[in-house]
């Protein structure tokens, strides 16, 4: 069992963090790179990218959003239950260099899986403007976190709750007509990591996403986490999770991960009959 | 058959008119149903009059036509005579997983085909597998387990990467020898190709489990969630780790897909990823398991190999109204065994030959909805001497809302990447000496289907046993490296 010894809730309950005791993992893990996690033995097999790592504590801490009955599973796990498997680390890490202006945007749970990005940029002596995108205030997460790893930190809410009243895009618009940026970082929803996208190409801006299709393995063994980069079939977990912003095609993964909708709330709801 | 008088007291000429005592077998209409076993294998009588049906060969074919040259015809007579203790030990001196290979090895083209009793006109050979089902399921069902006397510990460590046949071989083998024995595999549990990718109803996972447990009881250690090349590496091992010798049994795990278009399609599978959803993840019980599998109605099955043979099976089995089998050579050039064709038909699974995909047809949201196919004729025979096939421009459309693709695997990179002065041929493969499995790293050794591609579980063993002799040589300093 690897153990949970740290829990926190945030936006009302419906973000999760876990800090998991993973001594092996923990000690080759970098920033990008993901675990799979099983709750019990009849668990399935769920990919998250690692927020943190402690790596003298050896522990990983992941972040997620309950959305499933996976999720929601995971979020009954309290400080000294465990869950059944975690493997790692796997997955590419982030190619972290030195290049000048870096933007990071980060998008929902997304921001979480940035932050050590964000770190790794900063510490590489970039000067780093993080975006972070929620729907209102109390779904921004980890801003104290960001805004100590990042020079300039701007915040975006769909209801003007706090930061901009408007999408990440809009505010990176404004960085990339008055700034020179070497590279942008965009982690979250599928549309919004496409939009971003989108945007960097017109302005011809270098730009790095972090994928997270539907997986079994994690290892190359079963390709259901294929994805289509600049019209070739690539294995998410393998070759990513990171990949080209620019090449991606965000509609095909879009659907892929639609692939057992049925099956999910179905799941979910025989979930929610047995806990009532 | 009757079986008044035991086998033993036959004479030679009423043993040679004994017919092929055939298996008994779930009925089709029930198996098609239900993911349990459908061979259900002999009782003692059935066992002894067709191990009677051999002629005890002074220089016997069979035994050259098995991979690993189980001395048959002793152990068959020993089951004639009763002494099935004898019998299961004859077994067990040539190979370690005798319920497993009596299941699933090719018998037919092994030492079955090679048996002079099925070379007279209108006469079957015997049956050797079924047999070796038979002594196995014996020795596990009375708890006879292969006991030797361990010797003291040796005090080497050995590192076994991968559960698979050849790993699970390795492993019993050195820690029997007295080595202290480590086997780490990727997946959260232990048996490989055995767990994931063998359907339960060819091959029950409660026999690939007493296999582990097995092992687990002559003190192999089992470290599952482990994926050498990530969470922790070869040389990592060696130098680190303290390990004197690492054997890697990772097996031929990557899906070759068909790359062509609308391949990402919703409903497009690899075999890989269809078994290991319905295998390992038990999504055939979903949702009290919580992996989900498309449930298709309309499966086509792209290649017609074992693997084939083993998602169309459970496409059945998992409530598909149709399942077709869709191969671009004949039924004559299929590399499946003829037994699992025969069991696919039986269970209402439907071929198509010479037809081969061009495109995936989807709907607006992306979900499959036909194949585009080309028919094809034979022609020129190509290298390996199968006729080629050759397009005919007819196109035919086959409608389905799942299709597996399942033409066969190869090596994965993940850990060949990442360990240097491994040297590889030109598929990726390990490059290992045939006799001893040893690599161009010292101190590594590799067997089974990460060094032969996609090959049998026999042959894994039997490769595993050869690296077990190996290393345990080097590591008493009996052989240099
Ligand atoms: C569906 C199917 C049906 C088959 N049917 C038959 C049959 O009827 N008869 C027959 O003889 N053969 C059959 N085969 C082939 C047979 O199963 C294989 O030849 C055999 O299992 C190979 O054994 P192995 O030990 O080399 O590897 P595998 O059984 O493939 O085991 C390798 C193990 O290593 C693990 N692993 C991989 N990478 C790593 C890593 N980096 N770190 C740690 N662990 C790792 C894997 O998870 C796996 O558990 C079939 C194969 C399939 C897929
Ligand atoms: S070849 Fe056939 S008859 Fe001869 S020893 Fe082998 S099993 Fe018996
Ligand atoms: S998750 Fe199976 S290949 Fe990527």
């Amino acid at each position: 069992m690897y153990k949970i010894v740290r829990r926190e809730e945030m936006a009302h309950g419906t973000i999760i963090l876990n800090e998991i005791e993973a001594p092996q993992i923990a000690k080759k893990a970098k920033a990008g790179q993901f675990v799979i996690l099983i709750a019990n033995e009849r668990g399935e097999r769920i990919p998250l990218t690692m927020a943190d790592v402690d790596k003298e504590k050896g522990t990983i801490t992941i972040i997620y959003m309950i959305v499933g009955k996976s999720t929601r599973l995971f979020s009954t796990l309290k400080v000294g239950d465990g869950y059944s498997d975690v493997v790692g680390p796997l997955g590419q890490p982030t190619h972290i260099e030195k290049k000048g202006t870096v933007v990071c945007v980060g998008g929902g749970t997304g921001t979480a899986v940035l932050h050590p990005i964000t770190r790794a940029m900063y510490q590489a002596g970039n000067r780093v403007i993080a975006i972070v995108g929620a729907r209102n205030k109390d779904y921004i997460i980890m801003k104290e976190q960001m805004q100590n790893v990042s020079h300039e930190l701007r915040i975006c809410t769909d209801d003007g709750s706090e930061g901009r009243h408007g999408f990440v895009t809009e505010e990176l618009k404004e960085i990339l007509e008055s700034e020179d940026v070497a590279e942008v970082v965009a982690i979250g929803p599928v549309p919004m990591m496409k939009f971003v996208s989108k945007l960097t190409k017109e302005y011809g801006v270098p730009t790095t996403v972090s994928l997270n299709p539907i997986m079994i393995d994690g290892t190359g063994m079963c390709g259901g986490c294929r994805v289509t980069i600049g019209g070739m079939t690539k294995f998410a977990c393998v070759d990513g999770p990171e990949f080209d912003g620019h090449q991606v095609d965000f509609d095909g993964l879009m659907r892929r991960l639609l692939a057992y909708k049925t099956e999910e709330e179905h799941s979910e709801n025989c979930f929610f009959e047995q806990e009532a | 058959m009757d079986y008044e008088v035991e086998a033993k007291y036959l004479s030679k000429k009423e043993r040679r008119a004994i017919p092929r005592q055939s298996m008994p077998e779930q009925a089709p209409d029930v198996r098609n149903k239900d993911f349990s076993e459908v061979t259900l294998g002999f009782g003692l009588l059935e066992a002894q009059y067709e191990a009677a049906r051999c002629i005890q060969c002074k220089d016997p074919a069979c035994v050259k036509g098995c991979p690993v040259g189980i001395n048959i015809p002793a152990f068959l007579e020993q089951i004639v005579e009763g002494d099935l203790n004898g019998a299961i030990n004859t077994v067990w001196d040539r190979t370690a997983l005798p319920a497993v290979c009596g299941r699933v090895c090719p018998q037919e083209i092994q030492c079955e085909e090679v048996c002079v009793v099925g070379k007279k006109k209108g006469r079957e050979p015997v049956g050797i597998g079924n047999l070796e089902m038979f002594i196995a399921d014996w020795a596990r069902d009375t708890g006879v387990t292969n006991e030797v006397e361990i010797p003291p510990s040796t005090g080497k460590k050995v590192a076994v990467v991968g559960s698979g046949p050849a790993g699970i071989t390795v492993a019993g083998d050195l820690a029997k020898k007295g080595h202290d024995v480590t086997i780490y595999e990727a997946f959260h549990r232990a048996g490989g190709v055995l767990l994931y990718g063998i359907p339960e109803f060819r091959l029950a996972k409660s026999i690939v489990d007493y296999e582990i447990e097995q092992l687990k009881k002559l003190g192999v250690k089992i470290v599952c969630n482990t994926v050498v090349g990530r969470t922790v590496d070869v040389d990592e091992l060696i130098e680190e780790m303290g390990y004197d010798a690492v054997f890697i049994g990772v097996g031929a795990g990557l899906p070759n897909f068909l790359n062509i278009p609308g391949e990402d399609l919703n409903g497009v599978f690899s075999a890989n990823e269809y078994l290991t959803r319905a295998n390992l993840m038990k999504a055939f019980d979903f949702p009290k398991y919580d992996t989900p599998i498309i449930p298709g109605r309309n499966v086509a099955i792209l290649g017609a190999g074992n693997v084939a043979m083993d998602a169309a099976r459970t496409a059945i089995r998992l409530g598909a109204k149709k399942v077709t089998i869709v191969y671009r050579r004949t039924r004559e050039q299929s590399p499946s065994r003829k037994i699992e064709i025969h069991h696919a038909e039986q269970e209402g699974v439907q071929f198509k030959f010479l037809t081969s995909p061009l495109e995936f047809i989807g709907d607006a949201n992306g979900k499959l909805v036909g194949i585009n196919c080309e028919k094809m004729e034979l022609g020129e025979p190509d290298e390996g001497g199968r006729a080629r096939p050759i397009p005919t421009g007819e196109h035919e459309y086959i409608d389905c809302d799942l299709a597996i693709i399942s033409i066969g695997t190869s090596a994965n990179p993940l850990l060949t990447k990442t360990t240097e002065n491994l040297k590889l041929n030109k598929w990726g493969n390990i490059e290992a000496d045939r006799r001893t499995g040893k690599t161009t790293k010292k101190g590594v050794w590799a067997g089974g289907d990460i060094t032969l591609g996609q090959a049998t579980v026999i042959l894994a063993m039997g490769m595993g046993r050869d690296a077990a002799n190996s290393i345990d040589a080097y590591l008493k300093g009996e052989e240099e490296w």
